[in-house]
């Protein structure tokens, strides 16, 4: 049965089902629970934003909390994924990448292939990402492009409810480590999702809404700007596809080639910063893979180069919204 | 009374802790009547650690700083009213508004900026420290940070740093109990954090951080010794912070009472307001003149800051050396 919750119940009823599910799933990151060793209240916080509060009394022993020590408790859970356990690590925020990404990238990502196929570290890296708290540079990044970047690790950016449950079930399920991006502001996000327990597979896009003027790709919470902009064509009579690959890596190439096949148009939306990014990742692809079908220069929305500001008059430029999609789409729509 | 402070000394000890006292009072009450964006971390009650410590340190000392970097800022010499215009997001502020509570930073005094990354001022002040002492002008650097950063491996890689290059650092622990909603007790493994120095080869203090003359006298010893190539010392300030970790945290982790007991018996401005009455260094009329002073600055830096614009939109794409 489905019922209306938020995305961050929607993270917790998928950690809270596979830990019932699975005993060698367990949970750490700095107040995951909270309130260790302190006086009052055990489980005082569950997360910084409450997404883990609860499982530290459902499921006794298996919500560590950590010491502020990202490089130590990221490459643990790395290691207990060597050693049978399936662990959830929550890096608070994304930003904080630079205190532990030796133990991603160079450990927990290489195992499988530099070991020659012998070794499987099923660990999950969940973590916040982007813009529009006004939390400024070091707390506002997106960063999934660095690790769609490394081979063995995939990564998984979910724009909703449904998609967050399906994805981090799936996620905890998989043999190789992911990285699990959760957005700041989608946590309030309210949707469709199903009590039971269901895995949506990596790889498989999702199209929102289908359509033969301009194809529309977008990441995370850019997909919901980019619904409201193809809303708002859709009124000027221009028609579009808008997909959500769900995950960067392995990213669903067959939908959104045949789009473009279908469209010859293209506007790739990121809140990455415009170079190296999924925009400009997919834009290769597609120039290289469809470039027959093109009609139209593909449109990359972006945030700009520059660091994330603080004050609110800056950090609402810096983001993407849905009028500058919708501009890019009437742009590569009217190219001739 | 045994200190080396003169009337002028206390006033100004006295002057920034109420600066700061006054700053996050004032950041707290707007806070919560939703007028302040971001996450804001407040210094109250934890005044007299930076004040005793940078009363010690010129304009050429460093400083870095933790995202609750407000008053290592005033203690430092930041401007307040550049502060305030920065909390609110305004183009007046220290850092133009881009970087908001958790940055800010004035190079020209030696505040190497507050730190959204947990434990990242330990690297740092070793490279302040280094540059001082390859150019051997006598200064120090000075590296707060909390019991939760001094389980960070940056922090550990620094002190050993400092020893091994033998910098004038200082390594300043504010152990509040907490970090975040997680007890200190639980997440340093020994019992002191001031333990770790010897396993760095420096010594380590202990000093009760609610005390703004023990802070003056064990961060003196400690600039001195770095000042004269005696190289870098662990200071482990015990002490609490007034409200929660983040503006709107329910705090439901502590004990009930446990802050309105502490502003009651050892808050560190009631414990100063005694001691140098009571010795008739300064008199109440003295210290209430000062309150009344800092009163004015504050309500008029807010005054100001909701006064002034809002960084342009062309302000979003300067400042970084390629921007499109
Ligand atoms: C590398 C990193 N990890 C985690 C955080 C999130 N965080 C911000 S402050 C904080 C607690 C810090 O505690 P402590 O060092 O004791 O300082 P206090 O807040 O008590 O002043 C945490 C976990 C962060 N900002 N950076
Ligand atoms: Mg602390």
């Amino acid at each position: 049965m489905a019922r209306k919750i938020t995305y961050q119940q929607a993270i917790n009823e998928a950690l809270d089902q596979e830990m019932s599910r699975d005993p060698t799933v367990i949970v750490m990151g700095e107040d995951n629970a909270g309130g260790a060793g302190a006086p009052g209240e055990d489980d005082a916080w569950g997360g910084v934003l409450g997404v883990t509060k609860g499982l530290y009394h459902k499921h006794p022993g298996r919500v560590l909390d950590t010491p502020i020590s990202e490089s130590g408790f990221i490459g643990a859970a790395v290691g207990a994924a060597c050693n049978g356990l399936r662990p959830v690590a929550e890096l608070m925020f994304v930003d904080f990448l630079g205190v532990c990404l030796d133990q991603i990238f160079n450990q927990a990502a290489k195992f499988r292939y530099m070991f020659g196929g012998k070794a499987k570290t099923p660990v999950v890296i969940r973590t916040m990402y982007g813009a529009g708290f006004r939390a400024a540079a070091q707390h506002s990044q997106c960063l999934y492009n660095i690790f769609t970047h490394i081979p063995g690790l995939k990564v998984v950016v979910p724009s909703n409810p449904y998609d967050a449950k399906g994805l981090l079930i799936q996620s905890i399920r998989d043999n190789d480590p992911v990285i699990f991006m959760e957005h700041k502001v989608l946590y309030t996000m309210q949707g469709e999702v199903p009590e039971e327990s269901y895995a949506i597979p990596f790889g498989e896009a999702n199209v929102l809404r289908e359509g033969h003027d301009v194809t529309v790709v977008a990441i995370g919470r850019m997909v919901n700007f980019a619904s409201e902009a193809a809303a708002a064509a859709q009124k000027k009579g221009v028609h579009c596809e808008v997909i959500d690959p769900r995950t960067t890596s392995p990213l669903d190439e067959d939908t959104l080639l045949e789009s473009v096949e279908k469209t010859g148009r293209l506007v790739v939306v990121d809140e990455s910063h415009p170079r190296c990014s999924m925009a400009s990742d997919i834009a290769g692809l597609v120039a290289q893979k469809a470039f027959g079908a093109l009609k139209a220069p593909i449109e990359q929305v972006t945030a700009p180069h520059v660091p994330v500001p603080f004050s609110d008059a800056l950090e609402d430029l810096y983001v993407p919204g849905a009028a500058r999609i919708e501009a890019a789409i009437m742009k590569v729509r009217e190219y001739r | 009374m045994t200190t080396t402070l003169n009337r002028e000394d206390l006033l100004r000890a006295y002057r920034t802790m109420r600066t700061i006292r006054e700053f996050e009072e004032r950041v707290h009450t707007d806070f919560a009547s939703g007028e302040i964006p971001g996450f804001v971390h407040l210094y109250a009650g934890e005044e007299a650690s930076a004040t005793g410590v940078c009363m010690h340190l010129e304009r050429k000392d460093y400083i870095a700083s933790t995202h609750r970097g407000h008053g290592h800022c005033i203690a430092k010499g930041v401007d307040p009213v550049g502060m305030m215009a920065e909390i609110w997001g305004k183009a007046t502020g220290t850092c133009k508004g881009k970087g908001g509570s958790m940055h800010i930073a004035d190079l020209s005094v030696g505040m190497l900026g507050a730190n959204g990354i947990v434990g990242g001022g330990g690297p740092l002040i070793c490279g302040t420290a280094l540059a001082g002492k390859l150019k051997a002008d006598q200064s120090v650097g000075v590296c707060f940070f909390g019991d939760g950063a001094s389980n960070q491996g940056t922090i550990f890689e620094a002190m050993n740093l400092a020893t091994v290059w033998n910098l004038p650092a200082i390594f300043v622990a504010e152990n509040n109990g907490y970090a975040e909603a997680t007890a200190s007790n639980f997440s340093v493994a020994c019992d002191n954090i001031a333990d770790r120095a010897s396993a760095f080869g420096m010594p380590g203090v202990i000093v009760d951080g609610f005390d703004f003359f023990a802070v003056h006298e064990a961060a003196g010893e400690a600039i001195e010794r770095a000042r004269n190539g005696g190289g870098p010392t662990l200071l482990e300030v015990k002490l609490s912070r007034y409200f929660g970790h983040f503006e709107g945290d329910q705090q439901t982790y502590r004990a009930p009472g446990e802050v309105q007991k502490l502003r009651e018996t050892r808050d560190c401005l009631l414990q100063f307001r005694r001691r140098v009455t009571a010795s008739g260094d300064l008199t109440h009329d003295q210290l209430d003149a000062i309150d009344a002073d800092i009163k004015a600055l504050i309500d008029d830096s807010v005054v100001r800051a909701k006064a002034d614009p809002k960084p342009a939109a062309a302000d979003l794409m300067t400042d970084v050396y390629v921007s499109y």
